[in-house]
């Protein structure tokens, strides 16, 4: 469907992908009608410094925002804050809202993102046991991150293990419980986990495997223990859950647009509706490199769909299409990651896992499918060049180090 | 408040007044400077904010970090001048700056 000649445009969710779809389909050349529905008080502001350096105290706040209120003016981008949607009404073409009202559309593109799971647990109303998600959360849980409190962190993914390494680097004591066998289970392999694993035991922080939460006990309403299944009661002042996300999906599916752990969208971010797109981590997607379908929890395909969306909308050629890839800073390290492991039937280390520098290849079937890369970019970039491409690369060679990454990759080439 | 003067690919000129503290990058985002897409937001992980330093400029803006060089290594036409522009913290001392974007990030 064209729809180049869209007069109103609504973007439902103001996150990374609601503001790329935004920005991109100004830059794109619309000039209709744009309505922004954000539930934050917040314009659309950087997620990933909350668990990281905003969360450390060394990033102001202003610093998180993509742009200034004034380019929303400049740019006549209505931005209605702290406001829901009620429902898609698509026969009539009309975005309800949840405090009455409605907006007309020619277009919509959700950009809803993901919630945290909560913990299915007793004891998870509590006070002083938080989620990790947007602003509010940092501003509750930042005046408890006083030197010697006692953190529990539920979940050793990438939010619960950023969020450790900052509260100990700010001097509290921490431990980690993971329900699982190791570390970043569901995202990485065993390498990588023990890796993970081993900086924190080395920065003082209590990492326990396999251990699973009973409860949370606590006092007059307030926390005081985490409660092990095994019977075993660990002092706690505050509890911070990161156990995974769940899509925001439930606008979409009351529209009746197909949804699967995600809104289902097509190479061009549309639903089953052609005025309908989605982006971001409410969407599953084609995964263009990896011939299946996913969904992404990243700022890289928040800016991707964003922008195809944007581009579909105006019947602009789609941009060209990236490999994915996130990152996460803990301590001095940084790991960037390139491609999706999954499936994978090898994996090879090259560097000194000792001198914190190093990276995990991932391999299926020969080909370059994925890189954990630690203190590593030229194996990042390098591999997602390779990964794009295609490219099969030898083990022997991806382990030698004297050869480097920029020739690794201009031999595949 | 230092100015800082962006410069097109092909040649447009745009003096943006910067704030101390923020980075090149952060500046030239806010002021919807085509040409730096800062995918990352500042985290250098992502090598979509590489522009080119006025040669005047390359002393003060200083040389960049390992971690720096390394994502640069990779960067599309890099030159001599080449930085990332998350990695340049604006101060009074880089008033007048002049940095070029390149045509394209990727």
């Amino acid at each position: 469907m064209d729809l180049s000649a869209a007069k109103k445009i609504v973007v439902i969710g103001g996150g990374q992908a609601g503001a790329q779809a935004v920005q991109s389909l100004r830059q794109f050349g619309y000039e209709g009608e744009i309505t922004l529905v954000g539930d934050e008080a917040a314009l659309p502001y950087q997620r990933p410094p909350l668990s990281k350096a905003y969360m450390k105290g060394e990033l102001a706040e202003d610093r998180l925002y993509f742009k200034p209120a004034a380019w929303y003016e400049d740019n006549k981008v209505e931005t209605l804050l702290s406001q829901r949607v009620e429902k898609i009404d698509r026969a009539n073409r009309k975005v309800l809202l949840q405090h009455g009202g409605h907006l007309d559309y020619d277009a919509v593109i959700i950009a809803t993102g993901s919630r945290p799971r909560p913990l299915p647990i007793e004891g998870a109303d509590l006070e002083n046991v938080f989620e990790l998600r947007g602003l509010s959360d940092v501003e509750h849980i930042q005046p408890k991150m006083i030197p010697g409190h006692r953190l529990v962190i539920v979940g050793a993914g990438y939010i619960g293990l950023e969020a450790a390494a900052v509260a100990r680097q700010l001097g509290l004591e921490v431990t980690v419980l993971e329900m699982e066998q190791r570390a970043l289970a569901r995202v990485t392999s065993p390498v990588i986990s023990s890796f993970y694993e081993a900086l924190h035991m080395e920065h003082g922080v209590d990492v326990r495997c396999g251990a699973r939460l009973g409860s949370l006990k606590g006092k007059d309403g307030k926390l005081t223990h985490a409660v092990l299944a095994s019977g075993e009661e660990i002092e706690a002042d505050m509890v911070l859950a990161g156990i995974g996300i769940i899509p925001n999906v439930e606008l979409a599916q009351a529209a009746g647009l197909p949804c699967k752990n995600g809104i289902i969208v097509d190479e061009d971010a549309r639903t089953s509706d052609p005025r309908i797109f989605a982006a971001g981590d409410c969407t599953v997607r084609p995964l263009a490199h990896y011939a299946r379908t996913g969904r992404l929890e990243s700022v890289h395909n928040a800016i991707e769909q964003g922008k195809l969306a944007a581009a579909a909308i105006m019947g602009k050629p789609r941009p060209a299409l990236d490999c994915p890839w996130f990152w996460s800073d803990q301590y001095d390290i940084k790991l960037q990651i390139a491609g999706l492991s999954q499936g994978h039937d090898e994996v090879v280390v090259r560097g000194d896992i000792e001198a914190k520098k190093f990276a995990a290849f991932y391999k299926k079937n020969g080909r370059l499918i994925a890189v954990d890369a630690i203190n590593s970019p030229p194996e990042f970039i390098a591999s997602k060049r390779l990964i794009m491409s295609g490219a099969s690369v030898a083990s022997e060679t991806l382990k030698d180090t004297s050869i480097s990454m920029k020739e690794i990759a201009a031999a595949a080439a | 408040m230092p100015t800082i003067t962006y410069i097109d690919h092909d040649g447009t000129e745009r003096p943006i007044e910067a704030k101390n503290g923020e980075t090149v990058m952060e500046t030239a985002i806010k002021n919807s400077v085509p040409g730096i897409d800062a995918d990352c937001g500042g985290a250098c992980a992502c090598a979509t904010c590489h522009v080119y330093v006025d040669e005047a400029f390359m002393d003060k803006v200083g040389q960049p970090e390992d971690m720096e060089q390394s994502m640069l290594d990779f960067a599309e036409n890099v030159q001599a001048n080449s930085r990332l522009s998350c990695q340049i913290q604006i101060s009074d001392d880089l008033d007048g700056l002049r940095v070029t974007t390149p045509e394209s990030q990727h």
